[in-house]
């Protein structure tokens, strides 16, 4: 029989792993040559990289920072073709991101979208000092007015309609009960912004002139009415997509047929179409004289659009919520609302993050198709520039640089909802 | 189907029925679309009654007291809870769920919200209790079913026994005069069963009114004053529970009992 007998003399030092399997040899062994069929793939996609870099470095890396037209460019780069010409982007950039918005008038724009991020980032963020969401609650009353200018009573008056159903329902409530509190909610706003806000707003106006420049409609354009059109129709959307998805759910037939009629219908619609409608068609229904914004008639249009796809989105995640969610809020007695606020919407939205934030990039980008109808986003900017004479001919810098930007503002949206979905997971499967 | 006996004295001094109603169900039928699950069950539970409700899987046992707070609607007959009767009247559907607690097979806790806020989130929102004071509330009912320490954590993080004790404190936590158990026990491990029942024992101890769903003959033969046994949506037998285990009248009772206990 062996010796089984064995007692340590002395202990073993800790030591390095082998050179192989550390550090950069290592992780190049382990990630791009573990075997070989993965080598071959590694080596050819390499190469393919390369290929492609080696093609497009050197046009973007062209000395024509400085000119003035295209010519120009093509003298700076000896006359060929394979190289960019950023000259259009140093010249053109301001009208990329403003449109015709009047020049000396830029830092509203800016100041509005400065504070958009200061409204938006408590929602964003919740570490954030809560009171800093009542900024939020009124920054959808000043953006506009900032945009267009006009009186600062208009948006008071708008506003006014709002906290006016707020204290309808609160008072109505206790007296007449709850249907007839949420009827009034409705109907008061309505009727005050039909017929008093407008008066009140002028009088108001003609007491105390506050006013900004009005800037008109057709001079907004480039980023700044991408941005206008996707924020609005994001932060619309959301909550019509919720309220969608919870009537296609209900047990009331008439709210059910009318949420999936309006679903199926809009999804069954190219966004394109509905654009045409708010430029040409609904005109025609309108009464004669009356104007009524473009921007604004294209805004309805793509809110609805994205609503219907978020109210899919959304009846995902709360076809993803086990029944006894539902069950144990109703045998704790709360009530149809507070069960979806508190229980059921947390989880089924917590489920949906990856598809609201597709739906949000993919409006974002859809704002684009708006250069159809005429209204002068980066696409449609990027037309008129090229009718200039001078940058006749100047297509791939103006696309790359707008390619560029619109990355910028969805890579962010995607980074944060990964970030979102992190900081919800409780520990739970 | 197990019998866990639970090894201790058990103290009856609070458990006493008294001759209010706490429950009473006439003539009542329900139907899935054609199907008739509950056929004319009659039932009164008085103030302070623990019945084991027991049967085959199908009989429409969990039906029946998922009936009783209007998780599930019935066609014909009458449910008064508390002198409150169920209708399609939702006012009186909210004031009965609210006096009525109930623990499911599934625990259902809320996964997303802590053990502390599972518990507190209906006394704030439909009793209106201040938070502190609810939290207190919750405090000490998750002390009574031994898990105080646990408040801070998310519900995935407990083991099946102590997520089904939060759930109960949960439901104590509105206060109930009628507590009801839909097969509280059968998602557990064996271990965890015995925590379990031991908190279920202890709520009797106190005096609330219990209907259990449920295949522990053992906590039965303890704790209930009454066992109903149903097949086929339909009440066969009921008795006290010596009775009922020992001399079985229905043949039907005789199969069942046969089968569960293995003899």
């Amino acid at each position: 029989m062996a010796d089984l007998h064995f007692v340590r003399k002395a202990m073993i030092e800790e030591q390095e792993p082998p050179a192989a399997t550390a550090g950069v040899a290592g992780w190049v062994r382990e990630n791009l040559f573990s075997s070989p069929l993965n080598a071959i793939l590694s080596i050819l996609s390499l190469g393919f990289v390369f290929y492609v870099l080696s093609a497009l470095l050197p046009w973007v890396f062209s000395p024509t920072w400085s000119a003035t037209s295209l010519g120009e460019c093509r003298e700076l780069t000896g006359g060929g073709h394979g190289k960019a010409c950023w000259g259009v982007i140093r010249e053109r950039w301001l009208q990329l991101m403003f449109g015709f918005y009047p020049k000396e008038l830029y830092w509203r724009v800016v100041l509005d979208f400065a504070l958009l991020i200061v409204a938006v980032a408590p929602v964003l963020f919740t570490k954030l000092p809560r009171k800093m969401l009542y900024f939020s609650a009124v920054y959808p009353f000043l953006m506009p007015w900032l945009l267009w200018g006009g009186s600062i009573w208009n948006p008071i008056a708008v506003a006014a309609g709002f906290v006016l159903g707020f204290f309808a329902h609160k008072y109505a409530r206790p007296a007449f009960g709850g249907l007839a509190a949420v009827i009034l909610a409705f109907l008061l706003p309505i009727i005050w912004w039909f017929f008093l806000a407008g008066p009140l707003a002028n009088g108001l106006a003609s007491v105390l002139p506050l006013a900004l420049e009005t800037v008109e409609s057709r001079n907004f354009g480039g980023f700044m009415l991408s941005i206008t059109i996707g924020v609005v129709a994001i932060a619309i959307s959301l909550p019509i997509g919720i309220l969608l998805a919870l009537g296609r759910q209900s047990d009331l037939f008439i709210v059910r047929s009318l949420s999936v009629g309006f679903i199926e219908f809009i999804r069954g619609v190219p966004l394109i179409t509905l654009l045409f409608v708010a430029s040409t068609l609904l005109n025609i229904f309108m009464p004669p004289g009356t104007d009524f914004d473009i921007i604004l008639r294209v805004i309805i249009m793509v809110t609805l659009f994205a609503s219907a796809y978020m109210a899919e989105v959304v009846r995902g995640g709360l076809a993803a919520l086990p029944k006894g969610q539902y069950e144990a809020a109703d045998a704790l007695g709360l009530d149809f609302w507070m069960a979806q606020r508190l229980i059921i919407m947390p989880q089924a939205l917590k489920i949906s993050i990856p598809g609201i934030v597709s739906t949000f990039i993919g409006v974002f980008k859809d704002t684009t198709l708006v250069s159809i109808i005429g209204l002068l986003d980066p696409i449609g900017l990027s037309n008129s520039i090229r009718a200039d004479q001078a940058w006749n001919g100047v297509v791939w810098e103006l696309y790359g640089f707008i390619a560029l930007m619109f990355f910028v503002f969805c890579f962010s949206m995607s980074r944060y909802s990964m970030f979102l979905e992190r900081k919800l997971q409780t520990g739970h499967r | 189907m197990s019998e866990t006996a639970i090894e201790r004295e058990i103290d009856r001094s609070h458990m006493e029925v008294s001759d209010k109603l706490a429950i009473q169900i006439t003539h009542m039928n329900k139907w899935y679309g054609t199907f008739h699950v509950l056929r004319d069950i009659n039932l009164s539970v008085y103030e302070g009654e623990r019945i084991v409700i027991a049967g085959p899987s199908g009989s429409g046992k969990s039906t029946l007291i998922r009936c009783i707070n209007r998780l599930e609607e019935h066609q014909a007959g009458e449910i008064v809870v508390d002198g409150t009767e169920l209708s399609s009247d939702l006012k009186n559907i909210d004031k009965i769920r609210s006096e009525v607690g109930m623990v499911f097979q599934h625990f259902n806790l809320f996964p997303h919200l802590t053990i502390l806020e599972n518990c507190t989130l209906a006394p704030i929102w439909v009793r209106k209790t201040p938070r502190k004071e609810a939290e207190e509330i919750a405090m000490h009912y998750l002390e009574k079913v031994k898990i105080p320490e646990q408040a801070l954590k998310y519900p995935g993080q407990l083991s099946g026994g102590q997520q089904q004790r939060v759930a109960i404190a949960r439901s104590l936590c509105m206060k109930p005069r009628i507590m009801l158990f839909d097969e509280p026990t059968s998602a557990l491990d064996p271990e965890m069963i015995k925590e379990v029942l031991e908190t279920m024992i202890q709520l009797a101890e106190e005096g609330m009114t219990m209907l259990c769903v449920t295949h522990e003959m053992g906590f039965a033969k303890q704790v209930a004053n009454r066992v109903i046994f149903m097949d086929q949506g339909q009440v066969v037998e009921q008795n006290e529970p010596n009775e009922f285990f020992n001399n079985p009248q229905h043949e039907r009772t005789k199969l069942f009992l046969s089968q569960i206990l293995g003899h």
